[in-house]
């Protein structure tokens, strides 16, 4: 399989991982490519490390964007607070479970997904084992493509909000727990941004 | 190209647009034209190569045009009004960035004030102004340096996750009061399908479509 499917390194190549240009690897390590200038090098330069930071972070700020209410309801001088949950079982409850479901998917699955892969990416790269290589990638390449759809609920919150300002009468008002569920979203994307898919297929092909 | 290749970049360049490397896993490939509508997948990890690209640059331009008009239509008008007592409250997209600054989210106001204006904003008139020297055949000045910001502002662009927002919003705000729509939300729907149908098309073959000048 080595032999019909070569890759970049084997043949001295380098693929520019801004503008896709292929490039003779020099082997010098401060490698520019011809076409955007930009550094080459085989794999992002300390991309596991900063992976695991990003992720790290993220996951602290998910800690309160999860317990803290995101949103207070006022209504003649009666406050409710809403959490990310409470907010879907409202949804579910009173509206349509239709979009409930969609809000649960962006706000609770899409992040948790996105914890539990990239964790196990990096793991397993870590051990350099080969297994289920494909399907790996193919989490991947979901976690990158679904990963800013979570920004959903920070943008109900701040529409909802800039709609309904009726002072004592009826009033939304967002609470700290947005602004920790909109961080985590952005490191969650940071750490799929950081980490180096090609570290999936870098390890010994024992099976071919 | 009768002239014989001397400069050490053309021969670069030359040898490299024959290849193709996996971006996802490192697999070299030598290209190949694609037929109308084929897709060219790697062989080891699945993950698409190469799309052919039937959108030309006259046709993209086209198409930046008329995102940017219905750009400037979504943050004009209103994009939801409430209706209570007879009292109307209309939001626009600064309207609730400038709200959510000065209801101590500071932090929510500047994401959105990126990922729903800033960002696309750039890239449309990035886009713009390459493709108007593209289809011309001539590099826009700065080309190089505009083509590698492109890339790292790509993934920040967040219109179409809003239009899912508007929906949720809407039926959320109904359940207490009198909530319609407005010229806005629609011009964002239209957004989101624009940025569908540019979502297929692949910007670093602007690198390759738009040659550099001769020396």
């Amino acid at each position: 399989m080595s032999r019909a499917l070569p890759r970049a390194h084997e043949l001295g190549l380098i693929g520019c991982h801004v503008c896709g240009l292929v490039c003779r690897d020099t082997g010098l390590p401060e490698g520019v490519c011809p076409r955007c200038e930009s550094a080459l090098h085989r794999r992002v330069p300390g991309s596991r490390a900063r992976t695991w930071a990003l992720l790290i972070a993220a996951f602290i700020f998910y800690i309160p964007a999860n317990f803290l209410p995101i949103m207070r309801t006022a209504s003649l001088g009666d406050a409710d607070d809403n959490t990310i949950l409470s907010g879907v079982v409202e949804l579910w409850v009173k509206g349509s479970p239709d979009l409930a479901v969609i809000v649960f998917t962006a706000s609770i699955v899409v992040p948790m997904l996105k914890f539990l892969v990239m964790a196990t990416l990096l793991l397993t790269v870590h051990c350099g084992t080969n297994w289920a290589r494909t399907q790996r990638a193919k989490l991947y390449r979901l976690v990158e493509l679904i990963g800013y759809w979570s920004m959903l609920d920070v943008f109900v919150v701040s529409l909802l909000t800039a709609l309904v300002q009726f002072g004592f009468f009826s009033e939304v008002e967002p609470l700290p727990g947005v602004v920790y569920f909109g961080l985590t979203v952005v490191l969650t994307m940071l750490a799929a941004m950081s980490f180096d898919q090609r570290l999936i297929w870098d390890c010994k092909d024992e099976d071919d | 190209m009768s002239q014989p290749i001397t400069r050490a970049d053309d021969t670069q360049q030359a040898f490299a647009s024959a290849l193709l490397i996996c971006e996802h896993c490192d697999t070299v490939y030598r290209r190949r034209p694609l037929a109308r509508g084929e897709v060219a997948r790697c062989q080891r990890c699945h993950a698409v190569l190469e799309r052919h690209q039937r959108i030309g640059l006259d046709a993209m331009f086209a198409l930046v045009l008329t995102v940017m008009v219905v750009f400037v239509q979504a943050n004009v008008w209103p994009i939801i009004t409430l209706g209570l007592n007879g009292t109307q409250i209309h939001a626009t997209l600064w309207g609730i960035i400038i709200m959510m600054w000065e209801r101590q989210s500071q932090i929510v106001a500047v994401l959105a004030a990126g990922t729903l204006f800033f960002f696309p904003l750039c890239k449309m008139l990035l886009l713009g102004w390459l493709l108007a020297y593209g289809r011309r055949g001539r590099r826009a000045p700065g080309f190089r340096r505009l083509m590698v910001i492109l890339h790292y502002i790509a993934p920040w662009t967040m219109s179409e996750v809003f239009v899912l927002g508007i929906l949720v919003s809407i039926v959320k705000a109904q359940l207490y009061f009198d909530v319609t729509a407005d010229a806005g939300a629609f011009a964002y729907a239209a957004l989101a399908l624009l940025i569908t149908v540019f979502s297929g098309i692949d910007m670093r073959q602007l690198w390759d479509k738009i040659p550099q000048a001769a020396p």
